[in-house]
């Protein structure tokens, strides 16, 4: 079976994930599609995982997912505490930190 | 003699105890400022007399190790010499006389005491002058009168101008003291001494360049302290100070210190026939100089430093024509001390009664009312201009003969300087005590008290009498144990014809400033329209305008350029070099937008880059 279908919706749904990141302005969105990125790399382990036939992939995927839970709870937490603040998710809002 | 450092000790004393005393010495300091020079004298008389009665070439008392460092060892003697001896005499007799006549010029001066301790300061630091026998030790004394030459200048200080004087005479003298230094380094340099004794013995083995070197650096320093052409132009301003001060220090003592040193160096100069020279044309250039001036200036004491400037080229002229003149300087340097200090001192005298008028548009038949002054003062006037049988009659008379046997150019100079003395002294006693009353309307002149026409009357004597010291040649044998023996110049025609030739320019001097200035009446105000050669010697010959020109200009424009080379240049490179970096990071900075898309974004083509260049090192 080949791999090249898995990598390339791997990649659709990477870049998805990317532009999504870059052009939406709403904080819940953004954050999605950085999971939506983060398991499109997911896919891409799996894959070369089963192509290589050995776990190493398997297990950096779980590592990814666990690093993904923690991020979603820091990250939620973030964006909540501001919306609270500024009543607006917009992450062009919270702009305060620079030059 | 175990008793020498007494001299200089008890005027120093004296001076410490006036200066520290402050107020509480006002009611006897002008008594102690008086005795301690006079103490002095009598101590240097009791030497004298040693050194005349006794074998001895000189008296000598070692003190104490100066300086003590490796190689380099000064002890601290003194030398009480022929040369010595005429000097010590000189500044504590006529110097006594000027303290006395202090008390009553400076009577209502309430800082009377201070001055009188200035003056001991004076006294102190110029016997140390010469009495050492180091030069080294006389570079101390040297720089000591400077000191006071500035601080009694100055003592008016609340007059602006006698402030700014203080600082010119400082700061010109400053130049010559510079070559006094070098010369000082020179001799350590070359004969690992800098003794009197030292000097003499390395002179024969030295080199004729490091000899003309040493002569020409002597020569500066001489040239700063005596007011010589081309540091002359400190003397007319320091007249600012009291007349005292202009009697005893810028007249008589201190302004010798240059010929002093000239001869004290003699075997310096007989090494060297170009130093040699170089003294002469600076004696005769100033001689003429200072005498131009004294013609063109109404302030009778700046007409006076006129006339102490052109003396004292006399002097130089005289110690620069070597064996031949030697004696004949120190002997002019002592009449001239007597007669310019009596001069001053009736100068001061009048001043005092016209109410410190220097203006002499504003005297005027002084006589009438200051027959003391008046008879003393014309006793130094006969003195100056060398009337025969008075004492400037002999000295400057040998030394006029002197210049002839050098060159004839050198003569004719003296010679011509001699008439023009004669001028503008008969000019300055016209003015002064002849013609008619030109008095401001509140003056009231008055004869001055004893105190003050005491000291007039022994100095008009001494500028009578002084000629005795030439009696049998006397000063000449004197100092011969110094000088080595006198040789004769050989003179183109007899000295008798020499003599009346002499007298001849003097009278000639006389009569011409009698038609010009006894015959028309005197403007109280110095006219305007006057012809370029006074409007020049009025301006003191443009001394100054050249200083400026010459110095003073040209050092601001360095001093301009390199402040702005230092602002622009340097410091524009380090601050454009920070600015530089500021303004860049800057830019820089705003960069981090606060965005946080933007931010991803450039994660984002950072990451591609960084593909990107892997796969390109990959791939090729």
């Amino acid at each position: 079976m080949s791999v090249t279908p898995f990598l390339v919706l791997s990649a659709i749904l990477f870049s998805v994930g990317a532009v999504g990141v870059l052009v939406r302005r709403n904080a819940i969105v953004v954050f999605m599609c950085v999971e939506l990125m983060l398991n499109a790399c997911n896919l891409s382990f799996v894959t070369f995982a089963r192509q290589h036939g050995n776990l190493d992939g398997q297990i950096a995927a779980f590592f990814v997912m666990v690093v993904a839970a923690a991020e979603v709870v820091v990250g939620l937490a973030i964006i909540m505490t501001i919306f609270r603040t500024r009543r607006s998710a917009s992450v062009d809002d919270a702009s305060l930190l620079k030059y | 003699m175990s008793q020498l450092y007494l001299i200089i000790a008890l005027p120093a004393a004296s001076a410490a105890v006036l200066l520290l005393g402050g107020r509480a010495t006002n009611a006897w300091g002008h008594l102690l400022g008086t005795a301690a020079p006079l103490a002095s004298f009598v101590i240097g008389v009791v030497a004298f007399a040693q050194l005349s009665t006794g074998d001895e070439e000189a008296l000598t008392q070692q003190l104490f190790t100066w300086i003590d460092a490796g190689a380099f060892q000064v002890e601290f003697g003194l030398l009480f010499d022929p040369l010595s001896a005429l000097f010590v005499l000189l500044i504590t007799g006529v110097g006594g006389l000027i303290h006395v006549y202090s008390i009553g010029y400076m009577e209502h001066d309430v800082r009377r005491p201070r001055f009188f301790g200035y003056l001991n300061l004076f006294v102190a630091a110029m016997l140390l002058l010469v009495l050492a026998d180091d030069y080294l030790a006389l570079f101390l004394g040297w720089e000591g009168v400077g000191l006071a030459s500035y601080l009694l200048i100055g003592f008016w200080q609340h007059k602006d101008s006698a402030a700014v004087a203080a600082k010119k005479a400082f700061v010109v003298n400053r130049v010559g003291d510079l070559g006094m230094a070098l010369a000082i380094m020179l001799m350590f340099a070359t004969f690992g001494t800098t003794t009197f004794a030292g000097v003499e013995d390395g002179m024969g083995e030295v080199t004729s360049a490091t000899a003309t070197g040493l002569g020409l650096l002597l020569l500066l320093g001489a040239c700063g302290k005596s007011a010589q052409v081309p540091l002359q132009s400190w003397l007319l301003d320091a007249m600012e100070g009291p007349t005292p001060v202009s009697a005893l220090i810028h007249a008589a003592t201190m302004v010798t210190a240059g010929v002093y040193l000239v001869t004290r160096s003699h075997f310096v100069y007989e090494q060297t026939q170009a130093a040699q020279t170089a003294v002469v044309i600076v004696g005769l250039v100033t001689l003429l100089w200072g005498a131009i001036i004294g013609c063109a200036k109404d302030d009778i004491k700046k007409a006076l430093a006129g006339s102490t400037m052109s003396q004292i080229g006399y002097m130089m002229l005289a110690a620069g024509i070597g064996p031949a003149g030697y004696a004949f300087a120190i002997f002019h340097l002592l009449t001239h001390g007597f007669f310019k200090a009596n001069l001053f001192l009736g100068a001061g005298s009048v001043m005092h009664a016209m109410d410190d008028e220097v203006d002499m548009r504003r005297y005027g038949a002084v006589r009438t009312v200051m027959p003391i002054t008046f008879l003393t003062f014309a006793c130094g006037y006969l003195a100056i201009i060398g009337f025969p049988g008075f004492a400037g009659f002999w000295s400057k008379d040998a030394i006029i003969e002197a210049a002839f046997g050098e060159s004839l150019i050198v003569g004719l100079g003296a010679l011509g300087g001699a008439g023009i003395t004669a001028f503008y002294m008969t000019r300055l006693m016209i003015m002064t005590f002849v013609s008619e009353k030109r008095w401001a309307k509140e003056a009231h002149p008055h004869e001055s008290p004893l105190v003050m026409t005491m000291p007039l009357m022994v100095l008009a004597a001494l500028s009578v009498l002084g000629g005795v010291l030439l009696l049998n040649g006397w000063i000449v044998d004197w100092l011969e144990p110094v000088f080595g023996p006198e040789e004769h110049a050989e003179l183109p025609v007899p000295i008798v014809v020499m003599t009346l030739l002499t007298l001849a320019v003097v009278a000639a001097g006389v009569v011409v400033a009698f038609l010009v200035y006894s015959r028309q009446k005197i403007d109280t105000v110095a006219p305007r329209r006057v012809s370029p050669f006074t409007k020049a010697a009025r301006s003191d010959l443009y001394g100054d305008a050249i200083n400026e020109a010459a110095f003073m200009r040209p050092g601001q424009y360095l001093t301009r350029s390199m402040v702005y080379a230092d602002n622009r240049g340097i410091d524009g490179a380090v601050n454009g070099l920070a600015a530089l970096v500021g303004g860049t990071s800057g830019r820089i900075r705003r960069w981090q937008s606060g965005f946080v898309r933007s931010y991803a974004l450039s994660m984002l083509a950072g990451s591609a880059l960084l593909i990107l260049a892997v796969l390109a090192v990959r791939l090729a």
